[in-house]
């Protein structure tokens, strides 16, 4: 029973042979997070009772003919940011403690209508804030390639959780690279969509202006049918898209011929990343030249400011967004006396450190006297960036770059210095600031640890970088690895 | 008029700033009720909780009224206004900010007219000027009735406002109170709120400084916060007025500080000083794109407005022939001012009506304290009356009674006066010899006649008019009389 | 040249309600002020006629008609509370009228 789950692909051949049925997936799913739990601490909690009783209709639904949708029956992982009504909602923080939400996110609602299971939810940094999914309070997350390194973060649980085979599927959410970097770390493939094509009510907000929820899967395809179970207008959400989202799942037609991929200059460059990285990634657009996709180089000139732009325009909304964790309604409350005491004690026991940290730095930006300097200079930096990539965009289709600069690290090895971690996200912020789609897919390993090839598209045009991807996925291999088996 | 404001050395400098409750029926950024006095915490959801993940959605009534109350008082409204955050920590203000406007407000300039004079009121009116309008939402209530805890209802949290800020343009507590009714007196009108002063729907704070008169400079100012009626308002900016004055005298200096004014004891308190000022931290709200009113709405809300009081009393002067202040009274409220002009246009005699208006069922429903759409009377009604009373069918001495029966049950005057035997005595041999039996029983005062004291015919008249009950025309009386007497 | 001090770490740290040990203070100042240096890059940015960009959405927000929809049983709005009385929450006493 603790074997790992195939892809939504396979999972849904065997659900309409008639070989499996989705209660058996719920209790293989349930299994298998518990086997491996210890291991890699992917999952902060299962919905068992839940998932079973809607396993069970979707088998009914199955049975009379029914099916809502390609995902009807198939097993899913929450991220831990996501609001499910009845659900713990954690975020991976002591100050939520005993949260018990109320609401659907929009997501869930549509997971829901589309005969998803959601089984388990999963582990992250505190609030999404991190690049490790060390900085939890459950405890950090591993990765299943080599436990002793990270699978990334913010959605490092998504992530393991897919990689490892307890889920097929999983949403995540994307701030700064939060999908697709753990994807890349764990050999998977992730979407961060356009901001604003999927509906953020009821994700808990690190920082309103950049995140997005996304899914996570071994494959594009995969990714594509998750994607349109969860895309399209929400009047919830006064930044989601009033643009209808249609199908991009029929978009992956394999034919990428006369496709023009950008390769940034500023990003291939030998500084600061890690050669075997950039190899794989040069072989990976090779091998999409080979299926039809032209090669051309563009500029990003501002993209070395992409960093420094998104640290100051992340933490200064955050320190905003986490002003509602104060003891007064929900969560933890700190023993205490007078009001104030009860903001400071509640606040600096439930926070982390990073997240203390990124608060502390979001407030002083905001605070008289720098706001200039400091948020406004970081916003101004914004149109300059999303001005590159319109002149980008104007000469090619897709802008392909690594998903990030390193193979999975160490855990503890960057927790010490924020300021190195914050710079391994240098490849994925800037679509983020610039709200543009991005891919990251498996595309090689080095040193046994896989590699992430990184793909952006247009403002709205989800479908041609998932086509790419899974046109190359079509020829390869790589998103097809699983990682080791514990023995 | 007090010492201080009519100080001969100083001079008082006043803005204030008005929180008015927009009327909806919903909130500004959810769906939960407005309703007023429900228990704690019985009109809330996920939004207004701040439950994470939550997301504002914009109320387009609220917006239209906002417009309309902008128009009314002659602001521009500006094609795109941003809603801000407003950092700060309290019990009542779940997310740790509100949603406010800062830098682009919703309307700039316009202005109040308020009377110069507020008795004799024939000089013209003066403009206060208006600096801006934004929209915000109102925070929940902190209920400190016990000694030991404070609690906390959120029914009120994220409720409608508009602020409504003034130039520096007020000059005594009296211009104040002025200004808040003028402004009351505007919203109403155009319907955009009941701003009702009991239920907290019409809120000011208040602006003060002093200054020897004939200095341009602005002397230190302090705000009085939290004045929900007009009497405290005046009574605080009074308080404070002569508090600054004392303090400069004294050879002090005024810090720059926020108050709160104690209406029972009449005593200024500081809640804070400058020194100690909030750091708002304002920045765009990332939840809510900027709001767009393209020139055609703010058109076609311009055209929807009624007219607007002040052109209301250039009217019923220049149409109707009334003084400026018979006008004002006329217009203190849309429903009164419809109230006559409908009498009026039914009458035909618009003069004689307004001193029926004025003098009779504004004293009827003074004495009542109601307001006039309360009540039974209709212009129809009191039209018939005068109407009456102008054919010599009832005398205005019994004819003025009436109009407080029609105040209180309505009714139609020609059955009150038969009702109660009120018909005017027409017949001129009942007269006749109602005058010969007050001559034979008056000797005296027919000698005192003769002898050529005129006044002697009131009291003759008086006894004639007795012995009608009141029923006979008195220009008639006299004239039988003095016929009579040989005159 | 450090740009934040452990007392500039002190004073952003009550406007954002947060208590922090000497040592934590100090650590924090250190982390703040390296990401502040490296952010001083931006300085070099001419930005003199840039629009400041707060959304990618070129869009107006939208709005939604003014209809009363259900809110959550008043049980239910309180029942995360660390402290309630009723359907109320429960702070420790606040001086009246005070903003702290």
């Amino acid at each position: 029973m603790t074997a790992p789950l195939g892809t939504l692909t396979e999972l849904r051949e065997a659900l309409d042979a008639g070989g499996v049925s989705s209660a058996e997936l719920v209790e293989q799913a349930l299994a298998r997070g518990e086997a491996q739990q210890r291991r890699l601490g992917a999952l902060v909690g299962t919905r068992a009772e839940a998932a079973r009783e809607a396993a069970a209709a979707a088998d009914a639904r199955r049975a009379r003919g029914e099916l809502r949708s390609p995902l009807d029956g198939i097993p899913v992982a929450l991220k831990d940011n996501i609001s499910q009504a009845g659900a713990e909602v954690s975020c991976g923080s002591r100050i939520l403690a005993g949260y018990v939400a109320p609401f659907d996110a929009t997501v869930v609602e549509r997971l829901d209508a589309a005969g998803a299971v959601v089984v388990a939810r999963t582990n992250l940094d505190e609030f999404a804030m991190g690049s490790s999914t060390e900085h939890s309070a459950h405890g950090p997350t591993r990765n299943p390639w080599d436990p002793e390194r990270s699978p990334g973060g913010s959605s490092g649980g998504s992530a393991a959780a897919v990689a490892a085979g307890i889920v097929p599927l999983a949403l995540g959410s994307d701030t700064g690279g939060s999908i697709r970097q753990p994807a890349a770390f764990t050999g998977i493939t992730g979407l961060k969509p356009t901001y604003g094509r999927v509906s953020r009510y009821g994700l808990v907000a690190y920082a309103s202006s950049l995140d997005q929820i996304g899914p996570l899967a071994h494959g594009a395809a995969d990714c594509a049918a998750l994607l349109d179970a969860i895309a399209g207008p929400d009047p919830r959400d006064s930044t989601s898209l009033p643009t209808p989202a249609p199908p991009t799942l029929p978009e992956l037609t394999g034919d990428v011929s006369g496709l023009v991929i950008g390769l940034p200059r500023e990003y291939f460059v030998e500084e600061g990343v890690d050669p075997e990285v950039l190899a794989a990634v040069r072989e990976a657009v090779a091998e999409c030249e080979r299926a039809g996709a032209k090669v051309r180089e563009v500029s990003l000139p501002h993209a070395r400011y992409a960093i420094a732009t998104y640290y100051l325009i992340a933490t200064a909304e955050a320190s905003s967004n986490l002003s509602r964790f104060d003891g007064v309604r929900y969560g933890h409350r700190a023993e205490c006396d007078g009001l104030t005491e009860l903001y400071e004690r509640t606040r600096s026991e439930g926070f982390g450190a990073e997240v203390k940290r990124r608060i502390l730095l979001g407030t002083f930006v905001l605070s008289a006297g720098y706001y200039d300097a400091y948020y406004r200079k970081a916003q101004q930096a914004r149109t300059l960036l999303r001005a590159d990539f319109d002149a980008a965009f104007a000469g090619c289709d897709v802008i392909a770059t690594p998903t990030a600069p390193e193979t999975a690290f160490r855990i503890g090895e960057k927790s010490s210095d924020p300021l190195r971690m914050y710079l391994s996200d240098v490849y994925t912020v800037s679509a983020n600031l610039a709200g543009l789609p991005g891919v990251s897919l498996p595309c090689g390993f080095a040193g046994g640890l896989p590699v992430g090839l990184q793909l952006l598209g247009r403002t709205l045009d989800e479908a041609t970088p998932l086509r790419l991807a899974d046109a190359y996925q079509r020829r390869t291999e790589h998103h097809r690895r699983r990682p080791p088996e514990a023995t | 008029m007090s010492k201080a404001s009519c100080n001969q050395d100083w001079e008082a400098v006043i803005g204030l700033e008005v929180h008015n409750q927009l009327a909806t029926d919903s909130k500004l950024f959810c769906g939960c009720s407005v309703a007023y006095g429900s228990e704690p915490n019985h009109h809330t959801c996920p939004v207004c909780l701040a439950l994470p993940g939550s997301l504002p959605v914009l109320n387009r009534r609220a917006v239209e009224n906002a417009i309309r109350a902008a128009l009314a008082t002659h602001c521009t409204v500006n094609e795109r206004s941003v809603f801000a955050r407003k950092n700060y920590f309290y019990p009542d203000l779940p997310k740790g900010y509100q949603i406010s406007q800062f830098e682009e407000p919703l309307a700039t300039g316009g202005w109040v007219e308020i009377p110069t004079d507020g008795e004799s009121g024939e000089g013209e009116a003066r403009r206060i000027r208006l600096t801006r309008i934004h929209m915000e939402e109102d925070a929940g209530k902190s209920i400190h009735d016990a000694a030991d805890v404070t609690r906390v209802d959120l029914n009120r949290t994220g409720v409608p406002l508009i602020e409504i800020v003034s130039e520096p343009d007020l000059r005594s507590p009296e211009e104040a109170g002025a200004y808040l009714r003028a402004l009351r007196e505007i919203l109403r009108y155009v319907e955009v709120s009941d701003a009702d002063l009991e239920k907290g729907q019409f809120r000011c704070d208040a602006n003060v400084s002093v200054r020897r008169r004939g200095e341009s400079e602005l002397g230190t100012r302090t705000e009085l916060k939290n004045l929900n009626s007009f009497r405290f308002v005046e009574d605080a900016v009074r308080a404070e007025i002569e508090r600054q004055i004392e303090v400069i005298e004294e050879g002090g200096e005024i810090r720059q500080a926020t108050l709160r004014y104690d209406p029972d004891r009449g005593r200024i308190h500081v809640m804070r000083l400058k020194e100690d000022a909030h750091d708002y931290r304002y920045f765009p709200d990332p939840d809510l794109i900027p709001l767009a009113i393209e020139a055609e709405a703010v058109r076609a809300a311009r055209e929807s407005l009624p007219e607007l009081p002040e052109d209301k009393r250039a009217r019923f002067q220049s149409e109707y022939g009334l003084s400026a202040y018979d006008a004002g009274q006329l217009t203190a409220s849309r429903g009164l001012a419809d109230f006559f002009e409908a009498a009026a246009r039914a009458h035909g005699a618009p003069k004689s009506v307004a001193n029926w208006v004025q003098r009779d069922v504004l004293a009827a429903l003074k004495e009542r304290e109601v307001e006039l759409e309360a009540t039974a009377i209709t212009p129809e009604a009191l039209s018939m009356l005068v109407k009456m009373v102008d054919d010599g069918r009832v005398t205005a001495r019994n004819a003025r009674p009436l109009v407080a029966v029609l105040v209180e049950t309505g009714g139609d005057p020609e059955a009150l006066v038969q009702e109660r035997g009120l018909e005017a005595v027409s017949d001129t041999g009942l007269l006749e010899s109602v005058a010969d039996e007050v001559i034979a029983a008056n000797p005296k005062a027919v000698d005192g006649f003769r002898g050529g004291d005129p006044k002697v015919l009131n009291f003759l008249m008086g006894q004639v008019m007795k012995k009608t009950q009141g029923k006979a025309d008195p220009g008639q009386v006299r004239e039988l009389l003095a016929r009579k007497l040989g005159g | 040249m450090s740009r934040i001090g452990p007392g500039e770490v002190e004073r952003i740290a009550k406007l954002a309600r947060l208590r922090l040990e000497p040592a934590e203070a100090a650590a924090m100042a250190a982390d703040l002020d390296a990401v502040l240096d490296y952010v001083e890059q931006l300085a070099e940015l001419d930005t003199r006629e840039v629009a400041p960009t707060s959304h990618v959405t070129a869009l107006a927000t939208p709005l939604r008609e003014d209809r009363v929809a259900a809110s959550l049983a008043p049980e239910v709005a309180v029942a995360n509370a660390p402290a309630a009385e009723g359907s109320a929450f429960e702070v420790p006493p606040v001086l009246e009228g005070v903003e702290e």
